[in-house]
């Protein structure tokens, strides 16, 4: 498939501010899932600082600019050609260790309602593929996909315990639940495009987020537990980390006490080539 | 220099010159309580006196009515008063302790010494305080860290931070008091040479520590235009506004010098002093004393907002 | 007495590096030793070097206790001192070298992955990211005690940001004013190199994007941190300055200063705050103590920090143990100085050791540093003991143990006179271009008689420490 995403991320402040410095990882992964055609970044304010490979293989771009500003734009268009491989994280180089995922951070820290979801659901289950694919239908089924019930700072423990949320939730829920059975996991945020323009979700969540987990022998593999299914061609893989905050595509800092409102258009389209 | 560095030794002199000019109300106020005359009489001058202190508000929050000892213990001792001589010298400390390195042993012991000996004061009894005491422990303490400073730092960069501080804040001081009183200064002939007027001139020039001074300048009869010439134009008087205008102005030029860049901050201190050098005292009543003085204040505060941006804030290309 | 091994004294005879000093005290009467020591006082006051204790409360401005007599070491001595510890700062560097790239000590089974890669101390954000010449830890102190005239044993390993130097400096400046005499009899090797050293270490680990004299500045928390005296010191020393986060910021590809000419670029931070508030964008969000954006310079090439983000992986307690078998594994040698023999509590076997002997037993949390939180069996009393053994048995990872050391002493200026007190060493190794080791360190003391805790939270003391030149 060929999945066309625009995605153009507005931040406005209510007084100018000082400087506004920012981490883009907005570049699509390079795994034997996805090949670029075009891919570009750009930002409305300021010059591009240093870029670099992290040691999860993702693309990291820096970027700066000095005020007085009251706004900045970063605007993202391309085309990724793309391949179902299963959610199999196939022909991506990495030099992180998978051990390196099994550490708690505040919204993926596992209580005692993810503990017991987490063991209820592999109960029986005697391979780690099985059990991973067994969590993911779990927390899909707990976790009722309503946008709006949580915010940007609510947990997996509250996610359960509201029993809804969205695609943020369900990944730190995924990813809790794994490290409670001792597998690595990890947020991925990416895009997820839809066929028809009015399948009502996935246009919601065309920037989307799923969850990856290490399964020995076959190495990471996606779960997308909003969606209850692994990442097929219709997904664009950007970049993962420990929790939402590690893996997120722009994360920045103004210099200068003002209020940021944030405005985000989102579309991403799959289609047959 | 960092700019973080520049602007603490810019608060060392700003506030180390703000508990001077407290002290000195301080002196003015005992002085008053000495005169003969109506309660009121007394009450109007030390809130004329708060507020040239920019106490005024603070302190009728917390004490209500002016009584001389809250009055005193607020202005010298109380750390909610941002203006009182025990903020201004602790404050003056602690920005000296963040730049240590770059004042002299002599400068840091000057400072040093006026805090621990401060701490010590807080701890004596106040009936053991006499009013000038306090006052005369105070200009010592403000004239060992100025001389210290004088004698010792290299003439660098430091230096003129430093004297951006004592001249912005003086000029501001000298144009406060002058307005909370500049009333006394119209020249209205039935008041003129009468006993009231002359107190009142007295303590003004008292405040500005300027009325032995003012004689030598002038001799003859004290009168509003000389007072006014003394205090805003005279180059000789040391807290005149000329004379901080000339200050900062050549401290400004030196650090352009440096630097080898200017900016807008040089011309609006230089065209603030051509101002000042070519204006005759016929100028300053012509355009009203208290128009002049509202004038003179905002423009020696956008001069330190100023300073702010090009050489405080380290964000100037 | 008898069971600690004395510095100064073996048996009657005065051990050839102290043959100077019997003279000297046995010719300073009463009333001049406390004038010098009002003079040493005096002279550390004005200086201004303080030490405010964290959660200690009380006076800021307190004085860490000098004691005027010095620990002394030969040249012979110091060489093997110095051997041992060039040896362990390579291996630690190459230990942090080899686990943020392909981990090869774990893929060949010489240290478990789990008390690597699960560890606090590991971070992730410098995986695969190497550092100017692969040093991560630029300035490494080790903690060393003696237990006997050959017998040195590491205690513990410091790769973040040792502090304490500052001490060894003015200890010895202190010393040379005070007893100038002392110092033309015996020939003692200097310190002061220490300042010029560092400086160059820094410079030498300039990034690859620096392509002129690096502009180096040292990054502290601010004057209310225990340390800023320190901080301030070096800065003053290297002639660098002193900068907190909110002079720094960044633009394009590098790290700027604020100074009143406007951004000036900076290429090396030698950094006094901790790894996770560095960076706001990178680690606490809340952090104002750090620079946001100062991670991606850094893994992009623009910025060099020193120590690494990510150091404190080689010096944790629990990774402790396994430094002799990475001396083994980088530099294929056998360790000259030893580790003092530690039970991990989280294995069983050792909890039950530990649990059977905790009277006899130094116990210490894995993470916890400056002598708090820890058990000295030997010294505490049974309830002590007792309500210790609760806190172990519920998180037996969090701590290791060891046998209470026999630490040396050294003659200490007491109330009666001159009387043995136990001392550790401190020295601090250097590591950019080159490896170097000033001849010298810090020795504490504790001052109280009997103890073994020398922290200065705890009531220890310093002293000049001096190797004698050949």
């Amino acid at each position: 498939m060929i999945v066309t995403v625009e995605h153009v991320t507005t931040y406005h402040y209510d007084r100018p501010v000082r400087g506004v410095v920012q981490s883009h990882r907005l570049t699509p992964t390079r795994f034997d899932g996805q090949t670029v055609l075009d891919w570009s970044v750009e930002v409305s304010e300021g010059t591009a600082g240093g870029g670099f490979r992290d040691g999860a293989g993702d693309w990291v771009q820096s970027h700066s600019a000095h005020g007085p500003l009251s706004e900045i734009t970063v605007s993202v268009h391309g085309r990724v050609q793309t391949q179902d491989l299963a959610g199999v994280l196939r022909g991506h180089r990495e030099r992180m260790p998978a051990a390196a995922y099994l550490r708690d951070t505040a919204p993926t820290r596992a209580d005692v309602a993810l503990t017991e979801l987490a063991r209820a659901a592999v109960a029986g289950a005697t391979e780690d593929l099985d059990r991973a694919h067994r969590l993911c239908a779990a927390v899909a089924e707990a976790i009722a996909y309503r946008p709006g019930v949580t915010e940007a700072h609510t947990t997996a423990a509250e996610a359960l315990r509201l029993g809804e949320g969205v695609c943020q939730d369900h990944a730190h829920a995924l990813i809790a639940t794994a490290r409670v059975l001792d597998l690595p996991a990890r947020y991925v945020s990416g895009y997820l495009g839809g066929e028809d323009a009015d399948a009502q979700g996935a246009a919601a969540e065309a920037a989307h987020a799923w969850a990856e987990i290490w399964v020995a022998g076959l190495g990471w593999i996606g779960f997308d537990p909003a969606n209850a299914c692994c990442p097929d061609a219709r997904y664009v893989r950007l970049g993962s980390g420990l929790d939402a905050a590690g893996a997120a595509p722009i994360r920045g800092v103004a210099r200068g006490g003002a209020t940021e409102r944030m405005d985000v258009t989102v579309s991403v389209r799959a289609t047959q080539q | 220099m960092l700019s973080r560095t520049a602007e603490n030794l810019y608060w060392i002199a700003r506030y180390m010159e703000r508990a001077e000019k407290t002290a000195r109300l301080l002196e003015v106020g005992a002085r008053i309580a000495l005169m003969p005359g109506g309660i009121d009489g007394y009450r109007n001058e030390w809130d004329a006196l708060l507020r040239a202190a920019g106490s005024a508000e603070g302190f009728h929050a917390k004490y209500g009515d002016a009584v001389q000892r809250n009055i005193e213990s607020y202005l010298f001792f109380d750390t909610d008063n941002s203006s009182s001589i025990a903020s201004c010298i602790g404050r003056a400390r602690e920005n000296g302790r963040v730049v240590r390195t770059a004042l002299t042993t002599q400068v840091w012991d000057a400072l040093n010494t006026a805090f621990q000996e401060l701490r010590e004061l807080q701890r004596t009894p106040r009936s053991e305080l006499p009013l000038s005491h306090m006052v005369d422990w105070t200009l010592r303490h403000c004239a060992q860290v100025r001389g210290a400073i004088e004698a010792t730092q290299l003439r660098n960069d430091n230096w003129d931070f430093l004297h951006l501080g004592y001249f912005l804040e003086r000029g501001d001081n000298t144009a406060r008091l002058l307005d909370v009183k500049y009333f006394v200064l119209l020249p209205r002939l039935d008041l003129v040479g009468s006993g009231l007027d002359n107190y009142q001139w007295t303590t003004l020039l008292r405040a500005l520590s300027a009325h032995r001074a003012f004689h030598w300048a002038y001799g003859g009869d004290v009168t509003a235009h000389k007072i006014a010439h003394f205090l805003i134009l005279n180059p000789q008087c040391p807290r005149s506004l000329r004379t901080c205008a000339q200050g900062m102005s050549d401290h400004l030029d030196r650090l352009a010098r440096g630097y080898q860049r200017s900016s807008v901050v040089q011309t609006r201190a230089r065209t603030l002093l051509g101002e000042l050098a070519e204006m005759t005292v016929e100028d300053v009543f012509e355009e009203g004393l208290h128009e002049f003085l509202t004038r003179y204040i905002a423009e020696v505060g956008a001069i330190g907002r100023l300073v702010g941006e090009v050489y405080l804030s380290g964000d100037i290309r | 007495m008898d069971a600690f091994f004395n510095e100064m004294f073996d048996g009657g005879q005065v051990r050839a590096p102290y043959a100077r000093l019997g003279d000297w005290t046995g010719s300073m009467p009463d009333e001049l030793r406390h004038l010098k020591q009002a003079e040493a006082e005096a002279l550390f006051r004005r200086i201004g070097i303080t030490f405010a204790v964290y959660g200690e409360g009380g006076d800021p401005d307190r004085l860490i206790p000098f004691d005027m007599f010095p620990r002394v070491f030969t040249q012979a001595e110091w060489r093997r001192l110095e051997r041992g510890i060039l040896q362990r700062t390579r291996a630690l560097n190459a230990f942090l070298a080899d686990v943020y790239d392909r981990g090869e000590i774990i893929r060949a089974g010489r240290i478990p992955a789990d008390l690597v890669h699960r560890n606090e101390a590991f971070e992730p954000a410098v995986m695969g990211i190497r550092p100017p010449r692969g040093v991560y830890s630029h300035i490494v102190g080790i903690d060393i005690v003696r237990t006997g005239p050959d017998d040195f044993f590491v205690l513990e390993d410091n790769c973040r940001t040792p502090s304490g130097v500052s001490y060894m400096l003015e200890n010895r400046e202190i010393m040379m004013r005070l007893f100038p005499a002392l110092f033309r009899e015996n020939r003692i090797e200097p310190v002061d190199g220490y300042s010029e050293a560092l400086r160059r270490t820094l410079a030498s680990v300039a990034p690859r994007k620096c392509d002129r004299e690096p502009t180096i500045v040292i990054l502290t928390p601010g004057p209310l941190n225990s340390a800023y005296y320190e901080h301030s010191f070096l800065a003053d020393l290297m002639g660098v300055e002193l900068v907190e986060g909110q002079d720094l910021f960044v633009e394009g590809e590098f790290v700027w200063m604020r100074t009143t000419r406007g951004p000036q670029k900076v290429d090396v931070i030698y950094r006094r705050v901790d790894d996770h508030f560095i960076d706001p964008l990178c680690f606490r969000a809340d952090s104002m103590l750090g620079v946001a954006g100062l991670m991606d310079v850094y893994r992009s090439g623009g910025v060099t920090i020193a120590s690494a983000p990510g150091a404190g992986v080689a010096d944790d307690k629990a990774v402790y143990c396994f430094v002799p078998e990475m001396i083994r594994f980088y530099l294929g040698e056998e360790p000259v100085l030893n580790n003092v023999p530690t039970w991990q509590c989280g294995k069983r076997d050792d909890l039950k050791y530990v649990l059977d002997n905790l009277a006899d037993l130094v116990v210490k949390e894995v993470h916890g540093s400056g002598g708090y939180g820890m058990l000295v069996g030997p010294k505490a009393t049974a309830q002590q003991v007792a309500s210790f053994r609760e806190r172990l048995l519920a998180n037996p990872a969090n701590y290791i143990a060891q046998p209470t050391l026999s630490l040396s002493t050294c003659p200490t200026f007491v109330e009666e006179g001159v009387a043995p007190r136990h001392v550790d060493l401190r020295p601090y190794c250097l590591v950019g271009e080159q490896i170097k080791l000033v001849p010298g360190g810090l020795t504490r003391v504790a001052l109280t008689e009997g103890s073994l805790v020398v922290n200065s939270s705890q009531g220890g003391g310093v002293k000049d420490t001096w190797v004698l030149a050949e």
